[in-house]
């Protein structure tokens, strides 16, 4: 049980948001309605995706009250609190890429003459910035168009209709093409909430005197060159791609990982 | 020196792969998302802001399709849901993605008088003072979701059949469409009961496309800009007060070139031959 306490509770909580947001359509719920670019907490609570947010000012609307304090709510949670806690907890394309992920190891996919690794982690930011540039062009929120994210909650909610071939094509990209490709390369959504949860109190910390070098962690890691301080030093793992799913920790057999508040006061 | 040199080199060729990559994903980029926000023939929500800005605002959180599936009075007798009207598009339904549309033909608009969509906007995409009435009333007349053609070839009425389908179905009957009485000249003895829509109260609800009994609608509805058209500003209506108005401070233009010197009686008739 130790080893998927994190990967359980993760599964829960995803599955979970996602029937609350399905329930809202298909059976009048006020728990959680809408979708991820704007929602409602029991029925007034607004909650916006940031990323969103600037996409639609800068294709040039002023937007109404609700979605501007709806993503500075969610801005504050994920800078404060959660980190790149959305990618790992609440993120539905989650579910597509640990699948084949998983997939991938149980395939032997992951040696080194198979793991091509044409796009770089940075790509993401990149992106990131020309989505809002597009945006601005095309007058539209451009990622919007295709952002599997949505189209995967949209599909659960409404039906999935042509959509689900954007799925199907980002779990073949991350089975056969590049590991970890969307998530961990591509998707602009990721590269926001990094740069934005870099500074929140939860985080992983490594505890070297513990560590056996098993190099677990960062076999399962989807970003793992941000546990480059295990089997180093004592440390927290402060690099904002860290998405705090806790898989690095459910692996360890020998608790030199674990979740910390970061210690704001003892600075 | 050298070892520099090289790095400044490598520095210089990986900034400008990641400008030109950006610049070739953007030009990709930019063209798909030009291509799909074009779907002109589609119909929003009340309240919609124009097309334009509506694709802008809209936030694709599909609460204004959540509030009219699960409105009070989208009831069945047993109590069991039914369908909704607006559909919120997904991949193949040629929309752009995550907007609402509704197609009459399967749900019509309803006209809630307490227009359950629109409020629930987060964004400002369905605009609540467009529903506004003159005592600040949200007041569903007001929508322009679309405007009811007739395509007369088709409609039944125009044959001299007696059909008032859309004119009973009609939300704002008596109104929005009215009948009008013609002689059947074939016949001699029976009336043409011909269905006239009024652009300026239809609300394109789509109730009488709906209910035509055609095989394919004969009255449908269009979006606004797709089913009127315009006569330009340089027609002025000389029988109408308010549209002299619009040429009171009109000057008199006076167009001098080379035609000019001759009568227009004259310039016109040269090279004509009167035998």
């Amino acid at each position: 049980m130790k080893n998927i306490k994190y990967l359980l509770l993760r599964r829960v909580t995803q599955f979970t948001l996602l029937f609350l947001y399905f329930g809202a359509n298909a059976y009048g719920w006020h728990i959680l309605e809408g979708t991820f670019g704007s929602s409602k907490l029991f029925g007034f609570i607004p909650l916006a995706d940031p990323y969103t947010t600037i996409q639609v000012l800068a294709s040039g609307f002023i937007l109404g009250a609700d979605v501007l304090i709806g993503a500075l709510l969610i801005t504050l949670f994920y800078m404060i609190i959660g980190g790149r806690a959305f990618c790992s907890w609440v993120c539905p394309i989650n579910l597509v890429t640990d699948l084949a992920n998983w997939l991938r190891r149980k395939l032997n996919l992951d040696q080194k003459e198979v793991n091509y690794r044409f796009i770089k982690r940075k790509a993401r930011y990149w992106i990131m910035v020309l989505g809002i540039i597009v945006s601005a062009v095309i007058g539209v929120a451009a990622f919007e168009l295709l952002s599997p994210i949505t189209i995967m909650q949209r599909g659960i909610i409404f039906g999935f209709g042509a959509g689900i071939s954007l799925i199907v094509a980002i779990f073949l990209f991350d089975l056969f093409g590049v590991k970890n490709g969307w998530c961990g390369h591509l998707c602009p959504l990721g590269a926001m909430y990094s740069l934005m949860g870099k500074n929140s109190i939860i985080k992983v910390s490594h505890n070297h005197e513990n560590c056996t070098n098993c190099m677990k962690c960062k076999v399962i890691c989807p970003e793992n060159h941000v546990l480059q301080m295990v089997n180093k030093k004592s440390t927290l793992v402060t690099d904002g791609e860290c998405t705090n799913c806790g898989r690095c920790i459910d692996v360890c057999d020998n608790n030199a990982l674990e979740f910390s508040i970061k210690k704001y006061i003892k600075k | 020196m050298a070892n520099s040199d090289n790095k400044r080199r490598k520095f210089m060729a990986t900034t400008l792969q990641s400008v030109g990559l950006t610049a070739l994903g953007g030009l990709l980029w930019s063209g798909y998302s030009d291509e799909v926000k074009a779907s002109p023939f589609v119909l929003r929500p009340p309240g919609a802001l124009p097309e334009e800005d509506f694709l802008k605002a809209c936030i694709k959180c599909g609460l204004c399709a959540e509030a009219c599936e699960n409105r009070e009075s989208n009831k069945n007798k047993d109590g069991t849901k039914r369908e909704g009207t607006l559909i919120i598009a997904k991949g193949g339904d040629h929309k752009l993605i995550g907007t609402p549309f509704f197609i009459p033909t399967q749900v019509p608009c309803y006209m809630c008088d307490d227009i359950p969509c629109v409020p629930v906007c987060p964004s400002g995409a369905l605009d609540m003072s467009a529903l506004l009435n003159e005592k600040e009333e949200l007041d569903i007349n007001k929508a322009r979701m679309g405007l009811a053609v007739v395509h007369k070839e088709s409609c039944i009425a125009f044959w001299g059949i007696q059909c008032d389908a859309c004119y009973r179905a009609c939300p704002i009957q008596g109104e929005a469409i009215t009948i009008e009485h013609q002689k059947n000249e074939r016949t001699g003895k029976h009336a043409f009961l011909l269905p006239i829509v009024h652009s300026d109260v239809c609300t394109g609800c789509g109730l009488c496309e709906k209910a035509c009994v055609t095989e394919k609608p004969a009255i449908f509805v269009l979006p606004i800009e797709h089913s009127t058209g315009k006569a330009g500003d340089h027609y002025v209506k000389g029988w109408d007060k308010k549209d002299q108005e619009r040429v009171k401070n009109a000057k008199e233009i006076h167009t001098k070139d080379e035609r000019s010197a001759q009568e227009a009686t004259d310039y016109l008739n040269i090279g004509v031959d009167f035998e």
